[in-house]
């Protein structure tokens, strides 16, 4: 695990406030915590500096007071960085990552639909991956969802 | 003269799944494509939440019909990374196996939808009958043609005797002769040629930009394949060369699935030579502990990839998948741009988007009597070339 391990020390020394944030889970797979507000600037740093060229898909997590939001980077030697940013709740927004992927397109508006998380900047488009009559406030992801919720407000209807 | 916007789908004969484009075109040229997805969305991902570990697997498994194994395997080795668990050697060459048959059906299944798409419909009745001989073996080593349950976490379900063993190398033989021909239809047919060589464009920059995986990659000259770069199941322990091809077109992605069919019989011939005798599951608790993972997994069409976050209990916090298709949305609809509108279902169907087939087992139903029973393949396969033989149709 060198290579993994070098990853570490270089974001550590370009960010020293990610000291203690960042975890080699294996061979390959390495986990880091980015505060909210630090996000651009270390994203933008893992893409252009140190080859974290493919993003493989956002996922998103409901962790009770905020979202969790992993971006899976890879590199063309198959370590992946799994970047993780937590997002308050009441205001969820988060600014899009098109610019430098736009393949990410989909998978932000899966994370609009599926969590109701705003993302800044995703332009306007056909939604994914719910019906054009589902409910709004309605997102089925989020941890205290049921479907019972739709079935009383498509019978409303 | 004006745009016109053509709507095209969620139900249509072109498209074997429901997904609708609307096409703006000038005269016959696309000049943009506006997609919209989610008619299959089934809610996968919440029901596992509320399922536990085991139920999960047959869940994913059903993510797609085609390539089932993958998404089971991509699963189970996330969670089994979660858990700290390693597998026996002997399980992760039959999931090796089992994933390069898979992938061989898809890659055949494809060229076939490939030849229909262009009314080349010899070529897809020619793989399609070829492609009966990897479904068998598949039915024969797991008990079905799709959906295969050989998975569960800790590994394997079924063990593969000697004498399947043998079989399987005969019916790789047996494939590998057919895609030397198809090699040769590919390389040498003037009008399969004329009709792929330049149709679908995706230059590298774009692909590389776009995102694009899997062979839709691969034939954009991107030399990445998670089988090699980021190794799973046996193959670290097995030799095989990556397709990459610069035609940049659809006749490209031909070529890499053709030539990707090649690899997959010299992997599986390895994997049978270096298999030995020994367990094929390890005891797993049913209570995975707390952590996350994730997991890559070359699928036929490209990197599938699956995150687990677990709580303790034996039902999972967060299951996330994201099919290869997904990620080559984005460089089809690069692709479509400036091309006639007759290109666009051999373009869509270059890229291999997932759709799901087969019924193995018939109900039959007597009105008269109210009786029912239930036909096998074989049976109602014998009873096919009876019927038709009666009526003077025999082969």
């Amino acid at each position: 695990m060198i290579k993994e391990e070098e990853i570490k020390q270089e974001i550590i020394k370009n960010f020293s406030y990610l000291d203690g944030k960042i975890r080699v889970q294996r061979v390959r797979r390495i986990f880091v915590d980015v505060p909210y507000e630090n996000f651009d600037e270390v994203f933008k740093h893992l893409i252009k500096n140190t080859g974290f060229e493919m993003l493989c898909t956002i996922t998103g997590l409901d962790e009770g007071a905020t979202f969790g939001l992993i971006y899976h980077l890879a590199r063309k030697d198959g370590i992946v960085l799994n970047l993780k940013i937590n997002v308050p709740k009441a205001n969820p927004i988060i600014k899009t990552v098109i610019n430098y992927f736009p393949g990410a397109i989909m998978y932000e508006r899966e994370i609009v639909d599926l969590f109701g998380i705003k993302v800044e900047g995703l332009p306007s488009g056909a939604r994914y991956p719910l019906p054009d009559n589902w409910p709004i406030d309605e997102y089925p992801l989020r941890k205290d969802w049921k479907p019972e919720n739709l079935n009383q407000k498509m019978e409303k209807k | 003269m004006g745009k016109v916007i053509i709507p095209i789908g969620p139900q249509h004969p072109a498209l074997k799944e429901p997904e609708s484009f609307s096409v703006t075109l000038e005269g016959e040229k696309i000049v943009d494509v506006n997609l919209r997805l989610g008619y299959n969305h089934r809610g996968i991902e919440k029901a596992c939440e509320e399922r536990t570990y085991i139920q999960d697997i047959y869940i994913l498994e059903r993510v797609c019909g085609i390539c089932s194994h993958s998404h089971s395997t991509c699963f189970v080795q996330t969670v089994e990374e979660i858990a700290g668990v390693e597998i026996p050697e002997r399980a992760k060459y039959i999931r090796t196996i089992v994933a390069e048959l898979e992938r061989i059906h898809s890659h055949l299944l494809w060229l076939g939808v490939a030849g229909h798409e262009i009314g080349f419909d010899t070529l897809f009745m020619y793989t399609w009958r070829d492609r009966e001989i990897v479904m068998m073996i598949l039915k024969k080593v797991t008990g079905n043609r799709v959906n295969y349950g050989i998975n569960t976490i800790g590994g394997v379900r079924r063990d593969i005797s000697q004498e399947l063993l043998k079989e399987i190398l005969t019916s790789v033989d047996a494939l590998e002769e057919r895609t030397k021909y198809y090699i040769q239809v590919a390389t040498q047919e003037t009008t399969l040629m004329n009709r792929l060589l330049n149709v679908g464009k995706l230059s590298h920059e774009d692909a590389v930009l776009t995102g694009a995986i899997g062979p839709t990659g691969r034939a954009s000259g991107i030399d990445s394949d998670t089988r090699r770069d980021d190794p799973y199941a046996a193959y670290d322990k097995v030799t095989f060369k990556v397709i990459v091809d610069n035609h940049n077109d659809v006749y490209g992605r031909t070529l890499v699935r053709v030539l990707e069919l090649m690899e997959a019989y010299s992997i599986i011939r390895q994997s049978v030579q270096n298999m030995t005798e020994g367990p094929i599951t390890v005891k797993v608790p049913r209570k995975i502990p707390a952590g996350e993972a994730f997991g890559r997994y070359e699928a036929p069409r490209g990197e599938d990839v699956h995150y687990v976050k677990s709580n303790g209990t034996e039902k999972p916090e967060r299951v996330k998948v994201r099919a290869p298709t997904l990620a080559n949305i984005k460089p089809v609809l690069k692709m479509l741009e400036n091309y006639n509108l007759a290109d666009l279902p051999i373009i869509v169907a270059a890229i291999d988007p997932c759709f799901s087939c087969t019924d193995r087992t018939l109900l039959i139903k007597d009105k008269k009597s109210n009786k029912s029973k239930i036909m096998d393949w074989e049976s109602l396969r014998k009873y096919s070339i009876e019927w038709y033989k009666k009526r003077g149709i025999g082969f």
